[in-house]
């Protein structure tokens, strides 16, 4: 299918880091069953560092390529980088997305925030709350409603 | 292995009808509304095709117009009987939940432009009620529009019911029979509709050309002015080597109908047996009245796009929900109006077999399929919630 670029079907074919991780030090839930993408982030923290993550999707293939590229994204990066992982630059590491399927991707970045943030909060890490809007904030996702 | 099993979006043109577009296209090049020879031996073709049509709907020649397909005669139907009807004082228009766009957004338009509209909902069966139609019905009704059969999931409506409803009640009536022509027996007096439209895609005819049936007296207005084509219906210069195909199509799709019905209810046995089998899942419609060729399922804990777009992988080309559905984001409105919810909407399957496809085809669906739901379900972070409890089973 053409709908997406060979790079998102190489992520959705072969997702990286997809699993679980039991003793995360961190777990990040967002989406949901309703508009259709659910995205669930697992990270391991050392020193300030990602050691490892991992991610579960219930969601398209925009959603699942988004999510496998986000974690290859922020693997082994301090959480002040992945703190500042961006939809767009996830999208762009995809060769881009259809403007329809944009909306998916945003939950990769949000899924990080809160992971990160769930880490900061089990282990009273002080954190700056306008880092965290997206998490926070648990928006609802514009959707496109109306057919092609 | 390839399997095509999208025959409800469209299907694949019918040698015999290629061959008589192209030779059509070569022998009749004419314009039918010249006068002169090869002009009038286009009409002739023309008016042949119209005939023959007719004969195999049941319907007689003059109740028969050639449109661009499905969607203009669906809107022109509707139209139609809106503006005879409002012209009366009659602004009520009366449908179901589970309709095609081409009637759902025409009925919208209309509302806008002040007219009631009346959405019938349907039982988890996907079946409309006649007694709801009748009880809907009142002095102020221009028209019901009922389809024949639903394109998401198969299930075939009482229409010959409602048609003897409508007639009693002296109310328009329109069916969009869009995927049941060529594929169950339709005759307009049996239904005794007013308007029924059909499109040739669906039955083996070729793209953008299809027909609506409009019963002798009944109300009908031009979408497109201009020539005075199909009696002034619809101008525009006939697409006579489409037609002619179409009306090939049409001809050896009923020829085959039965041979076709008998592969195809087995082929849907066996894969709606087999596909029950996955747990929580659910076909969707009713398991007895319904196309022969329609299968269609939700399967919990998964997304549907990225299920075909796996099975695409594996040479297998399916949908979810309608193929024109494939740019919203909502799931679709059929599968919420049988009730199911949207975690479960949006994990759904439709695959539709034609008469090319066989046993050894649904085998390979029974194989990757069952592969597909389960890959997708280990990675999905909601079954693992289904499956620890966290969240509960709906299917
Ligand atoms: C029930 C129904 N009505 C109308 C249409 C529209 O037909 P066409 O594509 O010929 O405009 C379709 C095709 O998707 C259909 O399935
Ligand atoms: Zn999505």
């Amino acid at each position: 299918m053409s709908l997406y670029s060979e790079k998102v079907m190489d992520h959705f074919r072969h997702p990286r880091n997809v699993g679980v991780i039991e003793d995360a030090d961190g777990v990040g839930e967002v989406g949901n069953a309703k508009c259709g993408d659910i995205m669930k982030m697992y990270i391991k923290v050392e020193n300030g560092i990602l050691t490892d993550v991992k991610f579960e999707t219930f969601g398209c293939g925009s959603a699942i390529a988004s999510s496998s590229m986000a974690t290859e994204m922020i693997k082994g990066k301090p959480i002040s980088e992945a703190l500042q992982l961006t939809n767009k630059a996830v999208t762009e590491a995809l060769d881009g997305l259809p403007a329809h399927k944009l909306h998916c991707s945003v939950l990769a970045e949000e899924a990080v925030q809160a992971a990160v943030l769930d880490y900061y909060k089990k282990n009273n890490i002080p954190y700056d709350e306008a880092q965290f809007k997206c998490a926070l904030c648990a928006h609802e996702h514009d959707h496109d409603g109306e057919n092609v | 292995m390839f399997v095509y099993a999208d025959h409800a979006a469209t299907t694949k043109l019918r040698e015999s009808a290629a061959r008589v577009y192209a030779e059509t296209a070569a022998a009749y090049y004419g314009n039918p509304s010249s006068l002169h020879t090869v002009g009038q031996k286009a009409q002739e073709k023309l008016t042949e095709c119209r005939e023959r049509i007719a004969d195999l709907l049941g319907a007689d020649a003059r109740e028969i117009y050639f449109t661009s397909g499905g969607s203009e005669s669906d809107n022109q139907a509707i139209l139609s009987a809106a503006s005879f009807g409002a012209r009366k004082g009659k602004k009520k228009l009366i449908s179901t939940a589970i309709e095609h766009h081409a009637v759902l957004h025409t009925l919208n338009k209309l509302q806008k432009e002040g007219f009631e509209v009346v959405l019938l909902p349907v039982g988890e069966n996907g079946i409309v009620s006649p007694a709801d139609v009748e009880n809907a019905i009142d002095e102020n009704t221009a028209l019901v529009s009922v389809m024949l059969a639903n394109n998401e999931i198969g299930t075939i409506q009482p229409v010959e019911e409602i048609g003897e409803i409508c007639r009693r009640r002296g109310v328009l009536f329109h069916t969009d029979a869009v995927q049941a022509v060529g594929h169950i027996p339709v005759d307009v007096k049996k239904i005794g509709c007013d308007y029924l439209a059909l499109s040739a895609h669906k039955f083996g005819g070729p793209k953008g050309v299809g027909a609506l049936y409009v019963r002798r007296g009944a109300p009908l207005s031009p979408l497109i002015e201009g020539g005075a084509q199909e009696r002034g219906k619809r101008a525009g210069t006939e697409d006579l080597p489409a037609i002619a195909a179409m009306t090939e199509a049409l001809r050896a799709s009923i020829a085959d109908m039965g041979a076709t019905d008998a592969l195809l209810r087995k082929l849907q046995d066996k894969l709606i047996d087999g596909l029950s089998k996955i747990p929580h899942s659910i076909l969707n419609g009713d398991r007895v009245r319904r196309l022969p060729g329609n299968t269609s399922f939700c399967f919990e804990g998964i997304e549907g796009e990225s299920l075909l777009l796996l099975l695409d992988d594996k040479g297998v080309c399916a949908s979810s929900g309608s193929a024109c559905t494939s740019g919203s984001l909502d799931p679709s409105h059929v599968l919420l109006a049988i009730g199911r919810v949207h975690d479960v909407a949006h994990g759904s399957l439709r695959i539709t077999l034609g008469e090319e496809n066989t046993e050894a085809d649904v085998d390979y669906l029974l194989q990757v399929i069952p592969e597909v739901v389960a890959y997708l379900r280990g990675m999905s972070p909601v079954w693992r919630d289904l499956q620890t409890g966290k969240r509960q089973f709906i299917l």
